[in-house]
């Protein structure tokens, strides 16, 4: 349901991860489990690889992986696959795993018994798994999807080799968020360049408001800021390869992202490091705070289960340099894979060519109105203003980024740029001497 | 002695030598599976380079490059040790004396005793999710007791408790000597009961004052109870990482040699070598500490 559940650093602490957490303090996790599931893996693939042999059939049982373990989502899910056994006439099977534990665990569950299809996320996220041949490639359902959706979508689902991987399922736009009646009490409008930005954070602090609200102590909120001023300064390209290690952490550019940072931080409430996003995007509710930099997906809810769904809003991240205007937006994008060998494969195939129509995709979102559904076109009489704003704002996009934990190697993020961003909004000056730590440890970490 | 043990174990019977095998056996043989084998096996992996994904095959040898990179460009890993040394301290200073000083008062049978004892005992029962949340409720900075009790609220005076490095660390660890003080007192109060009280009685009529009798009476009998007591803060010590984990992972501040370990092992993406670097440095460290110390103990109690 929001991002905070699917940033592998939001998560609760599952029984299953702090055991293994546990069981790593006496050194054993790291022999045990990985080398264990590699054994039935390849015996498992034997058995079930045979079956997909039976073309055109299309009928039977697909099993599918299912991070969706709250109610909300669980049920969205359950309404959705029901849907699906009706429009296909295949016999869906949901497993449901607890949300975090499917995220720690994927690489052990690819390389066990996979369900035919499992939920997963847009990005680096997913080329990395396709790259470590956990994947089976869906070229055949595109085939089909394809002219569902738009080119930006299209890129989103391919692997580093050309092949598509992902078929996307919903989306939901990263912005600044703010509330309505506030900023009419007071007459702010919408910056869209820098200078106009921090004029307006001048001037809501002698409001006597924080100007940002940041909540930074889950480690990942603080992702979007920097993707965003990244790609504003440095552009979509530059900011790509700098996630996918293809750039240097060291280049002056990166060091030009981190100095307009720091004179935003200049207006951010102090004490990031210390506090939960919730309490950052409450600040924007309750008027302590002009604004936030986060996704519908967090904003959202929180407004709605406070009554107070018509009083948000949102603008694009303003531009810096000019040649780079407003042209990316950030959308983290959710979707289906395929594991690399389903037992059905045409039954897979049939229920993703499904999955990834518009229609599948409101049955689904029909009780989750801050996402959008990621097909072109979508009906919408049924979307709220956000949701029908979301979508021009991301259809006119140049560019989509995913989000630094999607779009960069997930050990580099968890084990360097977290730490790092956490010192860098406690004490701004760091940075130039974090740099070059960051750029050592991400050659060590990507060439593995 | 040895003649005596030799024939004792001609008077064993077959069946008497097979339970005994079976007796001592099953649990080395646990030991060694479950424990021994897997550390070594991790010791093993330190060298290596793994994703985890793939078989065995894919591991690549580099030597002791993870070491290099754990000890030279891992900007984590000396606080993590600083702040163990740390919590070693403050364990050492505060919940070991301050446990033995609650189970002595509760050891008088004031009125309530019962009581006083599940009320220190009730937070080693705690839950994690329940300690976490617990740590929001006191820290959070506008919402927190603290900052509204003392008026620290407002962006210009804010004391940020949980995300400030130097702070931090202090304010987790009052939660967990909280923890800590609850589950040692345990310990010292059940060595208390086990203390005979003829001994203090006899103490008593030869006129030993109550600081005394506790120093020269008590103190040993408590030898073997203090034993465990060091050994559990040590133990204590080297896995400290729940709390640290539930508040932010163990970051920005709270890095702990555990949390480092977890983050390289554990989740999507893992480095399995590193992480078994990390294990390893550990694996060592405890067994620096503990061994000599158990040799030197039971040693001397022979």
């Amino acid at each position: 349901m929001s991002s905070a559940q699917n940033s592998p650093y939001a998560r609760g602490v599952s029984r299953r991860s702090l055991f293994r957490g546990a069981v790593g303090l006496a050194g054993v996790s790291a022999l045990g489990i990985p080398a264990l599931t590699a054994c039935s893996s390849s015996k498992s693939s034997k058995s079930s690889g045979s079956s997909g042999g039976n073309a055109g059939a299309a009928t039977g049982t697909v099993t599918i992986g299912s991070n969706g373990s709250d109610a909300v989502p669980k049920k969205a899910f359950a309404d959705l696959f029901a849907a699906a056994d009706t429009a296909t006439g295949l016999n869906t099977t949901i497993n449901t795993v607890d949300h975090n534990t499917f995220q720690q665990n994927i690489s052990t569950y690819l390389q066990g018994t996979p369900d035919d299809i499992f939920t997963w996320f847009a990005g680096y996220r997913m080329q990395f798994f396709a790259q470590q041949g956990l994947l089976h490639d869906v070229n055949d359902v595109w085939d089909k999807i394809g002219p569902n959706f738009s080119d930006a979508i299209k890129a989103q689902s391919k692997g580093l080799d050309g092949k598509y991987y992902f078929v996307p399922d919903y989306y939901y736009p990263w912005g600044l968020f703010y509330s309505k009646s506030l900023w009419s009490s007071k007459g702010y409008t919408a910056p869209t360049t820098w200078d106009d930005f921090i004029t307006l954070c001048k001037k809501m602090k002698s409001d006597g408001l924080s100007p940002v609200a940041l909540g930074e102590q889950d480690g990942w909120p603080a992702m979007g800021t920097f993707d965003y001023i990244n790609m504003r300064a440095n552009g979509y390209q530059f900011h790509i390869e700098l996630m996918q290690g293809k750039q240097a952490w060291t280049d002056p550019k990166v060091k030009t992202t981190f100095d307009h940072w720091t004179e935003l931080l200049g207006y951010t409430s102090p004490g990031a490091n210390g506090r939960k996003w919730q309490d950052a995007v409450a600040m924007v509710m309750n008027g302590q705070a002009g604004m936030c930099v986060h996704g519908l997906d967090q904003a959202g809810p929180q407004f709605q289960s406070a009554g107070k769904s018509d009083d948000l809003d949102f603008f694009a991240f303003p531009a810096i340099d000019p040649a780079n205007a407003q042209d990316a937006v950030e959308a983290p994008i959710d979707g289906w894979m395929m594991s690399k060998k389903p037992k059905n494969h045409d039954g897979a195939v049939k229920l993703l060519e499904w999955l990834g129509t518009a229609t599948a995709q409101n049955t689904y979102l029909a009780s989750s109105p801050n996402d959008v559904a990621a097909a072109s076109n979508p009906d919408t009489s049924k979307y709220n203003a956000l949701q029908k704003k979301s979508i021009d704002f991301v259809s006119s996009a140049k560019q989509i980024s995913q989000f630094m934990d999607r779009d960069a190697n997930p050990t580099f993020v968890s084990t360097v740029m977290i730490p790092a961003l956490q010192k860098f909004i406690g004490d701004p000056s760091s940075i130039s001497s974090q740099l070059s730590a960051i750029e050592s440890q991400k050659k060590t970490i990507y060439a593995g | 002695m040895s003649k005596k043990k030799r024939g004792n174990l001609r008077l064993l019977t077959g069946p008497d030598k097979a339970v005994l095998t079976a007796m001592a056996g099953i649990p080395a043989l646990l030991t060694t599976a479950l424990i021994w084998v897997p550390a070594l096996g991790s010791i093993v992996l330190s060298f290596s380079k793994w994703n985890g994904i793939g078989g065995f095959d894919q591991i690549q040898w580099i030597g002791g490059k993870n070491y290099y990179n754990v000890t030279h460009g891992y900007p984590p890993f000396t606080p993590a040790w600083h702040h163990n040394l740390i919590w070693f301290a403050v364990f050492v200073l505060i919940p070991a004396p301050l446990g033995l000083y609650l189970a002595t008062q509760l050891d008088k049978r004031i009125a309530g005793s019962r009581l006083y004892q599940n009320i220190f005992f009730l937070p080693v029962v705690l839950s994690l999710a329940l300690v976490g949340f617990m740590v929001e409720l006191i820290y959070a900075p506008e919402q927190g007791l603290i900052n509204n009790l003392t008026g620290h609220t407002k962006p210009g005076n804010l004391v940020d408790w949980i995300g400030d490095p130097h702070l931090n660390l202090f304010a987790v660890l009052t939660l967990a000597v909280w923890r800590q003080t609850g589950y040692v007192m345990i310990l010292w109060l059940a060595g208390l009961k086990a203390v005979d009280p003829a001994l203090r009685e006899a103490a008593a009529l030869d006129g030993a004052s109550e600081w005394q009798t506790f120093r020269r009476v008590v103190q040993p009998a408590l030898r073997p109870v203090t034993i465990v007591v060091t050994v559990i803060t040590v133990v204590e010590t080297l896995r400290a990482f729940d709390i640290v984990y539930v508040v932010n992972r163990g970051k920005n501040g709270l890095e702990l040699l555990s949390t480092l370990i977890t983050d390289n092992i554990v989740g999507e993406a893992i480095r399995v070598g590193f992480g078994s670097a990390l294990a390893s440095i550990l694996l060592v460290v405890s067994l620096l500490v503990i061994v000599p110390y158990l040799v030197v103990t039971f040693r001397k109690e022979d």
